[in-house]
């Protein structure tokens, strides 16, 4: 499996588990204008992954689409963030793990623009226009919910302290990202974090929360090594009717 | 009694290639242009596909259409639509098509046609102007205000004009 098609499939993944998570929101939201707001970032996300996975599938050779690789893996092969397979349990998690992961995905679309591979930098340069809207978004709801009222400053902090432990692996290094930084397509994930802790600290701090102190990461899902117990469960929903009908077409 | 085949359902394959009324087969990229400048945007059906400037390129090869779209929203569900009222239009104009998605440079809302904008904010759309607040559709005024960030489509957001109290869809700038 080449370096480009892990890179491809981990930048797709995240999109496309993130994409689904919110799509759960659909139809019970806290509000109706959050309901199609979540929507829509669901929609651009798994638009997202259309781009991703399809070119992912094209550097492969092997004849697979978008949706193969989207609808037939299990959870093993897939190499998505552990932060964005997290489920959404209340309004406070699904934000606080959106702006964790816009600020982040903002960052990284943007270096991947001037990436030297052209179909990398041309899915980028689309992508970054819509993760710039929901990091807008997603800042904007931590710091009015942050700094609401008792009840929302505590269902915030408390997201933020169990989601904090996850943003780690976003920032981890490995082969594959050696590799592609040597061949121009990605900047080294560590190079992002310290102008994102900058902003983050910064939005949180003015959102009156209490950034936790400890430094300790989860991992294994950028790798495929250890997933959450949380992913296979959503597979068995989105992967549904693959599994029920296989082959089935549209 | 034997029952008659059911209708095909709007935009599915066997809707898309089933004969119908023809165009006129355009014979010039011009023309081809016009041909394509008759299909509507499936969610704003007062502008055109042309209109959005979705169409990057439309060349005649023969009786190859040669048509690059680019989408607006990476997940807007009309792409797809649109890539099929394309196809469709190009066969009853006895044209072969041949479709391009095109992504770079990625569709910007500066690419709407001047035209586009007087459509939308005669349907009721405030434009998307780059300004801070956009003007009410309904009553011109300036003082306005945001709902939501997000709209019943990918490319508007929910506003409220402050002098007569109306909502209204804003055509995002993106
Ligand atoms: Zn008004």
């Amino acid at each position: 499996m080449s370096d480009l098609f892990t890179f491809l499939t981990r930048m797709g993944d995240n999109t496309l588990v993130l994409g689904h998570r919110l799509s759960e929101w659909c139809g019970r939201a806290p509000a109706l204008e959050e309901d199609i707001a979540l929507a829509n970032t669901a929609l651009d996300l798994i638009g997202q992954t259309q781009m991703w996975l399809g070119r992912a599938g094209e550097v492969e050779g092997a004849g697979r689409s978008a949706d193969d690789i989207a609808m037939l893996r299990d959870v093993w092969d897939f190499r998505n963030l552990l932060l964005v397979e997290q489920p959404n349990r209340d309004f406070g998690h699904t934000i606080t793990r959106q702006f964790l992961f816009d600020q982040w995905h903002v960052a990284q679309l943007d270096a991947l623009t001037r990436a030297t591979d052209a179909p990398v930098a041309a899915i980028a340069a689309k992508a970054v226009k819509e993760a710039r809207y929901h990091a807008e978004r997603s800042a904007g709801i931590v710091v009015a919910l942050g700094d609401g009222t008792e009840e929302s400053h505590a269902r915030m902090q408390a997201a933020l302290d169990r989601l904090w432990p996850f943003a780690g692996e976003m920032f981890q290094d490995d082969a594959t990202d050696t590799a592609m930084t040597d061949a121009g397509i990605a900047p080294l994930p560590s190079t992002l974090r310290p102008a994102w802790d900058e902003t983050v600290r910064a939005t949180l701090t003015e959102a009156t929360l209490t950034v936790p102190e400890g430094t300790f990461a989860h991992a294994g899902g950028r790798t495929g090594a250890r997933h959450s117990e949380h992913l296979g469960h959503m597979l068995t929903q989105m992967q549904w009717l693959q599994r029920a009908y296989p082959g089935a077409t549209w | 009694m034997p029952r008659p085949a059911p209708a095909p359902v709007p935009g599915s394959r066997a809707d898309v290639t089933r004969p119908r009324a023809r165009h006129a087969t355009p014979s010039t990229d011009a023309a081809l242009l016009d041909l394509l400048a008759t299909i509507p945007d499936p969610e704003i059906p007062v502008i055109t596909i042309t209109d959005l400037g979705i169409v990057r390129a439309a060349t005649l090869d023969g009786t190859t259409a040669r048509v690059a779209i680019t989408p607006t929203y990476s997940g807007c569900p009309a792409t797809s639509l649109i890539a099929l009222a394309v196809e469709s239009r190009l066969r009853d104009a006895g044209l072969t098509p041949a479709i391009e998605t095109r992504l770079d440079p990625p569709w910007t809302t500066d690419w709407l046609t001047e035209a586009a904008h007087e459509k939308l904010r005669a349907y009721g759309i405030a434009p998307p102007t780059g300004a801070t607040r956009p003007r009410c559709p309904r009553c011109d005024s300036p003082a306005t205000t945001e709902i939501s960030r997000f709209g019943s489509t990918p490319c508007k957001a929910q506003w409220r004009c402050d002098a007569c109290a109306e909502p209204f869809d804003h055509f995002k700038c993106h």
